[in-house]
């Protein structure tokens, strides 16, 4: 292994070579064209950058598509403008789409890819990725498959709608569906995004192994690392049947095998197994890192050292292996084995212990500490304070009993958005205010964040409580009109949905502040500096934003990532990087 | 592009090559495991699939699975060239197994093109879906890695990363090990 | 505040699936306030002041594990409690199947429902079959065996007021039972995405007394030999 004295990044900002026979290497930076710095780049900060717009973007798309179906919730048969009138069949095919894209599309490629790639190579002090090349063959099969989505909405027949679960028979057979050709390209597009995650995969794993700085042992990598690590293994380890098993849905779909066909022999309970076996690590996929992002937030604003590092490390693997093993709760009515069931809610609820440990730990960090309220710790504090709500709301779901009446009610998705939202929306937010300042180097405005906050949070649960309540009351999923039914068809739980939809209207409309603070910022927001958090990780002994290469002089390690408040030192904080 | 410094590092002192050829052989297992394992599902639940499996040519099949064991054999030899610092051999055994990969493809289309002819197509039965989308995708993985192999080759002939040549040879063995499961499952157990 | 508030329980098992989601949310409640009180608590507690520094604590020691380690082990015996009771309403409901005084077929489709009741002969799958779209009459007081079926992609049988659901698969029959406890009119819903009709399809089911029951039933063949 090479030792510091022979590491030198091609940093280039004061365009000064290293005296160590690196030389004149003809990266051509200067000459760099906007083709090769930005659209064909293997520099793991363009690629993460990459990832969280295009992530972002669909983010937006997803949003005016729930926009669009809460409206017609709250005023049914009515124009929504920007839109139309939206029909039975439209309905569908907005509702599938929202849950896939804010997946597939917002969740994964912001959390992971994009937090992933930019922050990794850094936090671990060295230049890139193991494999830079392989890293953009990832981004641009992701950017296939997003424009395969998009395309599938775009064709005759229109975009599928059988939901993100995509059930066959009625997946499988366009006779059913109705959508032929969009059925078959938004299966292509989620199988691509998976090649996507999986080639991307290899990167974060291998780097987070093999590349960091010298003296950084395993419990000094900072929580976000591991934990994008964990997740990447996971969705490798769940994914693979799935894989395999939307091949055979699409040759279903297109060519007439019948693998999931009753009258040929298949069989529909097939593809569910498949499909949740995926589905339940997948949120786990997704948690992880947003967690991650939260635990390196809490400890900067609270000067802290995070309460029991390794019992947070041995909770995620805890959680990651015990999510093989709940799957089923998603289909305790689907007509397996009512016995199988038995299993499955003692799996399911008792995977609510490795959860609320690390929820317990997170809230144990704050004692003691010295907590400032900035932008970022808002978001991170409300992560916690809104995903115990969705949390503990899974448990009446994964109560068999319970979850005979609870089943494809609202319940289900305010229980879900209560864990999704903190994910995909919540933790993302945390991300960006912390980390844009090293991403552009300046600092975004804190009164806009601050509104943008709290019009955010209080929006949010304006949206789903009523959610919860209109669920209890009966609402089942996926109806585009409950005028049909008398006993759902009444003012108190029209008046829960319609407040829901102008909460949803609210919190779209708070979006903008954030868009405008964004992009004023980047030209106008106060000049960062290295580390304006006076945080230890090593992403922030770079330059904001740091060079091709990172480092001027590549880092080592002294010690782990959260020596905040150390008593022997004056200073309330110490960088990993400061020699003893 | 000059490789970053982050490729040479090996914390665990394990070469990242090859932590990342493992990554995609485990990612890999869980693929085919996936897809077998619903085979075996369906299988336990159809007992008339025995009957659909009798048609299958066991001998080619069997004749099949001693090509791509031989041609592991080659990519073993590849890499003792390669350890040793002999591109150039290395990438001549190389071509060697990529012949039997081609070998191996022929003898599946001949046994496919017949097999059609009689009507047993993919949609004949969940059986033969089952039958044609796992070799299939497994012929997949033999074009995919044997393409990979010659670029390698093409490499090693100038003495060039002949780290890779151990690479490919493991995934080489990947390939081979999914057959062997493959050939029980599909051809024998009737 | 519970669901009997929005919907009312109309039959022998409703109020066990009620009582079930009270303890899980009496359970689940309290340690959500308790959490949420400390959190907050925390915050303010500890929120920054000038010249006050952090605690180094780096929750390794066993005296500092505690405090995450016992309410650890307290919300486990909870989980327990809750995982017992989940158990024995789930058996009662979709592993025992009580004898059954009657026998109805549901069959679903995109998008309707169809009911085929035994006629005055008592015995269903015969000449005398009461079929009905979209209207399900059952007797009050009576157990009854609901056979599911689907003519197509999969569906799903719910009665809300009976707290009943279950997918229907095409390719099989699932069987399974309830005991309406009021007489009333109530909704039936398909609760399982269908197709573009999936919210098209509601149906009713009228709970009557054997009097009104018998009363139907003859209407109907009465009708139907016309």
């Amino acid at each position: 292994m090479a030792t510091p004295a022979q590491e030198h990044s091609h940093a280039h900002d004061d365009h000064a070579h290293g005296a160590d026979g690196h030389g004149a290497h003809d990266h051509g930076h200067h000459e760099m064209s906007f083709w090769s710095k930005y659209v064909f780049s293997t520099d793991h900060k363009v690629i993460g950058m990459q990832y969280m717009f295009t992530g972002l973007a669909m983010g937006i798309i997803g949003a005016f598509f729930s926009y669009v179906f809460r409206m017609q919730m709250a005023y049914p048969g009515h124009h929504v403008p920007f839109f139309g009138v939206v029909s039975a069949a439209e309905y569908n095919s907005l509702i599938t789409n929202h849950g896939t894209i804010m997946i597939f599309w917002l969740a994964m490629p912001v959390l992971i890819a994009a937090f992933g790639n930019f922050l990794i190579p850094l936090m671990l002090g060295c230049d890139d990725m193991v494999f830079p090349r392989l890293n953009r063959l990832s981004y641009q099969i992701f950017l296939l498959s997003a424009l395969v989505l998009i395309a599938s909405w775009f064709v005759p027949g229109g975009g599928f709608g059988g939901a993100w679960t995509a059930y066959p028979p009625l997946s499988a057979k366009a006779q059913y569906n109705l959508t032929p050709m969009g059925s078959s390209l938004w299966v292509i597009a989620v199988a691509l995004e998976f090649v996507a995650f999986l080639i991307g995969g290899i990167n974060f794993v291998t780097t987070a192994m093999n590349s960091r700085a010298p003296g950084m042992r395993m419990f000094d990598i900072p929580m976000v690392v591991w934990m994008i690590v964990i997740a990447s293994i996971l969705f490798m380890a769940s994914v693979g049947p799935l894989i395999a098993g939307a091949f055979m849905l699409l040759f279903d779909q297109t060519i007439g095998t019948g693998f999931y066909d009753p009258v040929r022999g298949g069989d529909p309970i097939l593809w569910q197994h498949l499909f949740w076996f995926f589905g339940h690590p997948e949120v786990y996929v997704v948690l992880l890192p947003a967690v991650g992002i939260v635990a390196e937030i809490i400890t900067v604003f609270s000067r802290k050292k995070m309460f029991a590092y390794k019992t947070v490390l041995y909770t995620a693997f805890g959680t990651g292996i015990l999510s093989f093993f709940v799957w089923a709760h998603h289909q305790f009515i689907a007509g397996i084995d009512p016995r199988m069931a038995n299993v499955f809610t003692a799996t399911t609820v008792l995977i609510s212990i490795p959860i609320a440990e690390m929820m317990f730990v997170f809230v144990a960090t704050l004692y003691g500490g010295s907590i400032e309220l900035t932008t970022p710790m808002l978001w991170a504090l409300g992560f916690i304070a809104e995903f115990i709500i969705g949390g503990v709301t899974g448990i009446f779901l994964g109560s068999s009993g319970a979850d005979i009446y609870f089943h494809d009610t609202y319940f289900v998705l305010a229980h879900f958005h209560y864990t999704f939202v903190p994910i995909a929306v919540i933790a993302v937010f945390a991300g960006i205010t912390y980390w844009y300042p090293k991403m552009f180097g300046r600092m975004l405005n804190d009164t806009l964040g601050k509104i943008h906050y709290w019009g955010t949070i209080i929006a949010f649960n304006g949206i789903f409580i009523p959610l919860f309540l209109t669920g209890m009351g009966g609402d089942h999923r996926r109806i585009y009109n409950y005028d049909n039914f008398p006993e759902l068809a009444n003012d108190r739980l029209n008046h829960l949905r319609e407040f829901a939809t102008i909460s949803l209207v609210v919190l779209i409309f708070f979006q903008f502040i954030f868009i405008v603070n964004f992009f004023w910022s980047l030209k106008n927001g106060k000049k960062a500096g290295n580390n304006p958090w006076n945080a230890n990780t090593l992403e922030w002994v770079a330059p904001s934003p740091p060079p091709h290469g990172n480092f001027a002089e590549l880092p080592n390690c002294y010690r782990g990532p959260y020596e905040y408040s150390h008593p022997d030192r004056e200073q309330d904080f110490w960088p990993q990087n400061e020699p003893a | 592009m000059q490789k970053p410094i982050a490729t040479t590092r090996s914390a665990t002192t394990i070469p990242t090559g090859k932590l990342a050829v493992w990554w995609v052989l485990a990612s890999e297992v869980v693929i085919f495991g996936g897809l077998l394992c619903s085979y075996i599902m369906h299988r336990l639940g159809h007992p008339e699939f025995g009957d659909y499996a009798a048609h299958t040519n066991v001998w080619l099949g069997g004749t099949n699975t001693f090509v791509l064991l031989t041609s592991s054999y080659f990519a073993v030899r590849a890499h003792f060239e390669a350890e040793h610092g002999r591109g150039a051999n290395a990438a001549k055994w190389l071509y060697a197994t990529v012949g039997g990969a081609v070998c191996f493809l022929v003898i599946k289309s001949f046994e496919w093109t017949h097999e059609i002819q009689a009507g047993l197509t993919i949609t004949k039965n969940a059986f033969w879906s089952f039958y044609y989308v796992a070799a299939g995708l497994h012929g997949l993985h033999v074009i995919g890695g044997a393409i990979i192999m010659l670029v390698i080759a093409s490499d090693a002939k100038k003495n060039k990363e002949l780290h890779r040549v151990e690479l490919i040879g493991i995934y080489w063995h990947f390939v081979d090990v999914v057959w062997i499961f493959l050939f029980p499952l599909l051809y024998i157990a009737k | 505040m519970g669901i009997e508030h929005y919907i009312e329980q109309a039959s022998s098992y409703a109020a066990d699936i009620d009582n079930l989601i009270w303890l899980v949310g009496v359970l689940v409640g309290f340690w959500f306030v308790l959490i949420e009180f400390v959190f907050f608590g925390l915050i303010v507690a500890y929120r920054r002041r000038p010249g006050v520094k952090a605690q180094y604590i780096t929750g390794e020691e066993k005296h500092q594990k505690r405090w995450v380690g016992i309410p650890h082990e307290l919300v486990l015996v909870c989980d327990v409690v809750i995982i017992i009771a989940a158990v024995r309403v789930w058996v009662d409901v979709k592993q025992t199947l009580p004898p059954a005084g009657e026998t109805v077929r549901v069959i679903a489709q995109q998008w309707a429902w169809s009911f085929v009741h035994a006629g005055p002969d008592g015995k269903l799958d015969t000449a005398d079959d009461i079929k009905t779209v979209d209207e399900m009459h059952v007797k009050v007081g009576t157990v009854y065996h609901f056979k599911l079926e689907s003519r197509d992609v999969l569906h799903s049988f719910s009665v809300p007021v009976f707290r009943l659901k279950q997918d229907v698969i095409p390719g099989r029959e699932i069987t399974g039972w309830f005991k309406a406890t009021k007489l009333g009119i109530h909704d039936i819903q398909c609760t399982e995405i269908c197709g573009i009709g999936h919210g098209l399809m509601p149906a009713r089911i009228v709970i009557q007394t054997k009097g009104e029951y018998d009363a139907w039933t003859a209407a109907q063949t009465a009708t139907a030999s016309r």
